[in-house]
């Protein structure tokens, strides 16, 4: 049996997986958004205590992703369920190429810009929103594109906890020796990434000044 | 009030240091006066800028204060301070976002002008420093030359009609020609607009041009107020410096 007709044959999994995966990602990206844009933005504004935010999300970029999900289960609330628990690494590994981005965006600003936008009498609100932010958001979404990618990689690691995904065809496959498990579960994800990096990279492109 | 009612701007003892101590105004005394056109001269980190900053608030000082109409700068809203004043640098710091429309409406849009009364202000101004409305005010920043990027930074200064209006080397960045023409188009309507405006250079021509009075600075230091015929005769060794460095003829010419 090749591995189309394995897909076929198999093809109502498939789609149930890849849709588990889709809302995996989906919800974490949506979380670490609505997250690390407000800390990227704070970055700027405290600088002092931006440097401890940007170290903590750095340091949880350094820990592995399996053993992230493995810390995180012994944890009380989380442990209780596996996709809250995944969702919750997810996020916590999407954040830094986002903040990080968000404040490179927002300091990569021109300076005569931001003089010229503070000596008109526009307050720091106005400034962020009607300049600072406008003019990072390709930079930001640069970041937001990347932290997809990896999420969309990172999330196969969810199925060795229970959460589901495709990563329960790649630890199946992995388990029988079987590469065309493997393969319907890593080609769809590989898919997926392709897709979000596209897309988002379209967006992206619409945000260019200069 | 304390002072006299055509001082518009009022340097009392007034020094700014750096947070690291390092000191780049010092014991400033300094009035400009209502209509007139005075020009800071001096050369990189003299101390020109920074007086110019410690205006609208961009720097506070760290003794001594700024009056503006009367008020020190430090007491009160800086945002309705920099509203009733034009800034203009020399690098323009146009937002790149925005049509010259916006751009040049933003402080209109910002004080809650209709959409209509800011329009036709836009419409006003861009003829005013000579850029044809209908042309320029739906192009973006990066589809204009720098001459042209300089006149709509002069626009947008002017567009809610500040009394006061401060410009950092505005044309400093500009190719001669341009910024000849640009100068002489300038000379002629600060005339027309009887502005308060304090003006920052090194171009010793620049500031006998545009001058009431050139307040000449060095090393942070205030060396003296000139009118520009008082400035040729001055027997000062840094005058005399400025006119060999521009070979200008120091013997006072009728009408400039």
């Amino acid at each position: 049996m090749s591995i189309l007709q394995f897909f076929w044959k198999n093809q109502a999994q498939v789609y149930a997986l890849t849709l588990e995966h889709l809302w995996l990602v989906g919800v974490s990206m949506l979380l670490a958004v609505s997250i690390g844009l407000p800390l990227g933005i704070l970055v700027t504004r405290r600088p002092a205590f931006g440097k401890a935010i940007l170290g903590a999300s750095t340091i949880v970029q350094t820990v592995p992703s399996l053993a992230l999900f493995g810390f995180l289960l012994s944890s009380p609330w989380l442990g209780e369920r596996a996709g809250r628990l995944a969702i919750t690494a997810l996020t916590l590994y999407a954040l830094l190429p986002i903040i990080q981005n968000t404040y490179a965006g927002i300091t990569g600003v021109d300076p005569s810009v931001r003089e010229a936008a503070r000596g008109m009498g526009m307050t720091d609100f106005q400034l962020l929103f009607q300049v600072e932010l406008p003019l990072a958001m390709g930079v930001i979404l640069a970041g937001v594109r990347v932290a997809t990618v990896i999420t969309i990689g990172v999330a196969t690691i969810a199925a060795a906890i229970g959460a589901g995904g495709l990563g329960e065809f790649i630890f199946r496959g992995l388990a029988m020796v079987d590469n065309r498990v493997i393969l319907a579960g890593a080609i769809p994800a590989a898919l997926m990434a392709l897709l979000a990096d596209f897309l988002l990279g379209r967006l992206e492109r619409r945000f260019r000044y200069a | 009030m304390v002072q006299e009612p055509d001082v518009v701007i009022e340097f009392r003892e007034v020094s700014y240091r750096l947070d690291s101590g390092r000191p780049l105004l010092y014991d400033l005394n300094l009035q400009v006066r209502r209509g007139e056109t005075l020009v800071l001269l001096g050369r990189s980190g003299s101390g020109k800028t920074t007086t110019l900053k410690l205006i609208n608030r961009l720097l506070e000082p760290t003794q001594g204060q700024v009056f503006v109409e009367g008020r020190a700068t430090t007491d009160g809203d800086p945002i309705r301070l920099r509203r009733r004043i034009g800034y203009v640098i020399q690098e323009v710091g146009l937002f790149p976002n925005f049509t010259v429309e916006r751009n040049v409406g933003l402080v209109p849009r910002l004080e809650g002008w209709s959409a209509e009364r800011a329009r036709a202000r836009v419409q006003e101004l861009l003829a005013l420093v000579g850029l044809e409305p209908e042309q320029f005010a739906t192009r973006y920043p990066r589809e204009l030359s720098g001459g042209q990027r300089q006149r709509v930074g002069v626009a947008r200064a002017l567009a809610a009609d500040p009394p006061l209006l401060l410009m950092d080397e505005p044309f400093g960045a500009l190719d001669p020609l341009t910024r000849a023409e640009i100068q002489q188009e300038f000379q002629r309507l600060i005339q027309r607009l009887q502005k308060t405006i304090v003006f920052v250079t090194h171009d010793l021509r620049e500031a006998l041009m545009f001058a009431t009075r050139v307040a000449l600075l060095e090393g942070g230091r205030l060396v003296g107020v000139y009118t520009p015929e008082e400035f040729r005769r001055v027997s000062n060794p840094i005058v005399a410096a400025y006119f060999r460095a521009f070979e200008t003829d120091r013997t006072p010419r009728g009408g400039e």
